[in-house]
């Protein structure tokens, strides 16, 4: 194809080309026309899955363009969600300016993680963070102030100021699917303008080079600390839209297994890509969720499952089958696609374009 | 007092002076090479002035500033850029990412002004398209067109190479270290590589300090020759004095044995 650009600034569009707005359109047009032929369950569970991209797009940011781990994100997942209900309760804050505060606490607490980390590496940050995720679920869980192990309500979603007498609830799952949806467009194209100017390029040069960043004039306390911020902030975000999906948390939701599953969700999906995040995050969702939830009404092969759970497993459901199945999946990417999914589309893409060669 | 200087330089890694108490001044404008064999602590003098390591006594005085004790991005933004001997690019960047990367300290959006670059008009684009604009001059400067949006880790050992220079040249440094630019390069590419090194010097009124092993550069492009021997100096002077200084002779050929 002829490369017809004719200026520098086409070159960081957002939209580059008349196929991507066109597919974009298609994409938004069936996520926005969601609602009129799914049930309340599915927009829960796409919700859910929107909650998780906003997560791994920005935990994408941290391990995949910069290079740093974490296994703590399910403690700025906590501080979002904890810090969004209780300004809105304790403070009576407006939701909008509660969940923007609550990220902006987790980006804080991102930052202090980020300081250790400069001198960390490889599995000791893996584990200062893992601590660090443990920590704030036992923090919040023994405090009585978060609700103890009891866990929090979600107040009413009132996304007006109720205080100035303008006050317009979100009750149906609809209202919040469409809130949790925007969240995800505004927060997935923010990390996509991140990556493509200076803080993401400088990002990329750690990870790729620490010592060339450092003599190109790259300040790496700073860089490193403002990834772990960044990251943080989005995990916030997302636990903040993930208070309401649910209505109701207890403390031990966010346990070290959500941290993995983030981590899960990126790799698989492809390091370093926003697709790769968005597509990962909505296949483990998927799996975590959805997969073994009609399980017995499969054919012949459903009632044996079912039996064998109940028998050697589970009795109260098919959870651990969705354990497996996220195993099988990671094992297959690790073996067959080291790059995720991203990179598989990358693959087919130029295996269509040279088609038949 | 030239306009770059290095004054008394030492350091030591366990027993082994690395550097010597090593002085030198390089006027402005100026090529100056470095030689010496392998081991003789040419690289640990770049490491030291680009602030990678501290040394244990001495100073390194640029336009009067001493640039010891500050870290690398400081050494930096005061104007001093280098490449690597063994080539420091961003390997899973592009060639454009990597000399983007170059203008990384020119270019004032922070974070948030590059999460709002929504539109031609936002800050962050104009400024995008403006350090876009120096890049594509390096780029045409150093013929890299073809390679422009190729990812670094798929690139010839040579062209990885120019692509360090080009992102120590988006710098806009006042000095250049240069350390063995021309390593893994062919007959043709080194030749243009000369062409480039005096083109840089005129163009760009850089002043360029050059660790170099191949002798037919250095005496082609180099004003004065610095030429040093595990961690101490032997001579300085213009390529064709140090080039008959017998010091050097026996230090790159070994003691003259049959008459």
């Amino acid at each position: 194809m002829i490369n017809m650009k004719r200026a520098y600034y086409e070159d960081i569009e957002l939209f580059k080309s008349g196929t991507i707005v066109f597919w974009t359109i298609v994409f938004l047009a069936v996520l926005v026309t969601f609602p009129l032929y799914m049930s309340n369950y599915y927009l829960y569970l796409f919700s859910l899955m929107m909650v998780y991209v906003i997560v791994s797009v920005g935990l994408n940011i941290l391990v995949g363009s910069t290079g740093q781990i974490s296994l703590g994100h399910a403690g700025f997942f906590a501080i979002g969600a904890y810090g969004t209900v209780i300004l809105m309760t304790s403070l009576s804050l407006p939701f909008f300016v509660a969940i923007i505060a609550a990220a902006f606490i987790a980006a804080f607490f991102g930052f202090v993680l980020g300081l250790p980390a400069l001198r960390l590496e490889g599995p000791y940050l893996t584990i200062a963070t893992l601590a660090f995720g443990l920590a704030i679920m036992h923090i919040i869980g023994h405090t009585e102030f978060f609700g103890g192990r009891q866990g929090l309500v979600a107040p009413a979603l009132d996304i007006g100021v109720p205080q100035l007498g303008w006050s317009y609830v979100l009750d149906s799952m609809i209202s919040k699917y469409y809130l949790v949806l925007i969240f995800t467009i505004i927060m997935v194209l923010v990390a996509i303008n991140i990556l493509k100017t200076k803080a993401g390029r400088a990002f990329v040069a750690i990870r790729d080079s620490d010592i060339a960043a450092e003599v190109i004039g790259i300040n790496l306390t700073m860089y490193k600390t403002l990834a772990f911020a960044t990251s943080a902030f989005f995990a916030g975000v997302g636990g903040g839209l993930f208070a309401f999906v649910l209505g109701f948390f207890d403390p031990f939701t966010f346990n070290l297994i959500l941290s993995v599953i983030f981590i899960v969700m990126i790799v698989v999906g492809g390091l370093g890509s926003v697709m790769g995040s968005i597509s990962g995050a909505i296949l483990i969702t998927y799996l975590m969720y959805d997969l073994f939830k009609n399980v017995d009404e499969v054919p012949v092969v459903g009632a044996l499952l079912v039996a064998f759970s109940q028998q050697f497993m589970t009795i109260t459901g098919m959870d651990n089958f969705n354990y497996i199945a996220v195993g099988l999946v990671m094992i297959g990417i690790m073996l067959f696609e080291p790059l995720g999914l991203f990179g598989g589309w990358i693959r087919l893409k130029k295996y269509w374009k040279t088609w038949p060669f | 007092m030239g306009y770059f200087s290095v004054e008394n330089l030492s350091i030591s890694f366990g027993g082994l002076k690395a550097v010597d108490g090593i002085s030198f001044s390089v006027e402005k404008n100026e090529i100056f090479s470095i030689i010496g064999p392998n081991g003789s602590g040419k690289t640990t003098i770049f490491n030291l002035i680009s602030g990678i390591y501290k040394p244990d006594s001495g100073a390194v005085m640029m336009e009067g500033e001493n640039m010891v004790g500050k870290t690398p991005d400081h050494v930096a933004l005061k104007g001093i850029a280098r490449t690597f001997q063994n080539i420091e690019l961003f390997k899973n960047a592009t060639v454009m990412d990597n000399l983007m990367l170059g203008r990384h300290m020119h270019m004032n959006t922070g974070l948030f002004g590059g999460a709002f670059m929504f539109g031609k008009r936002s800050k962050a684009a104009k400024e995008e398209v403006k350090h876009r604009e120096e890049v594509e001059k390096i780029i045409d400067f150093l013929e890299l067109q073809s390679v422009r949006d190729s990812f670094v880790g798929s690139l010839a050992y040579g062209k990885r190479k120019l692509v360090e220079v080009g992102r120590a040249l988006a710098l806009e440094p006042k000095v250049m270290l240069l350390d063995e630019p021309s390593a893994g390069m062919n007959t043709e590419e080194k030749d243009d590589l000369n062409i480039w090194i005096k083109d840089i010097r005129e163009d760009y009124n850089m002043t360029i300090l050059l660790i170099e092993h191949d002798m037919n550069m250095i005496m082609g492009i180099s004003d004065r020759v610095f030429a040093m021997q595990q961690g101490q100096k032997i001579t300085l002077g213009t390529p064709q004095e140090v080039q008959k200084h017998p010091e050097v002779i026996k230090a790159y050929l070994g003691e003259e044995e049959i008459g």
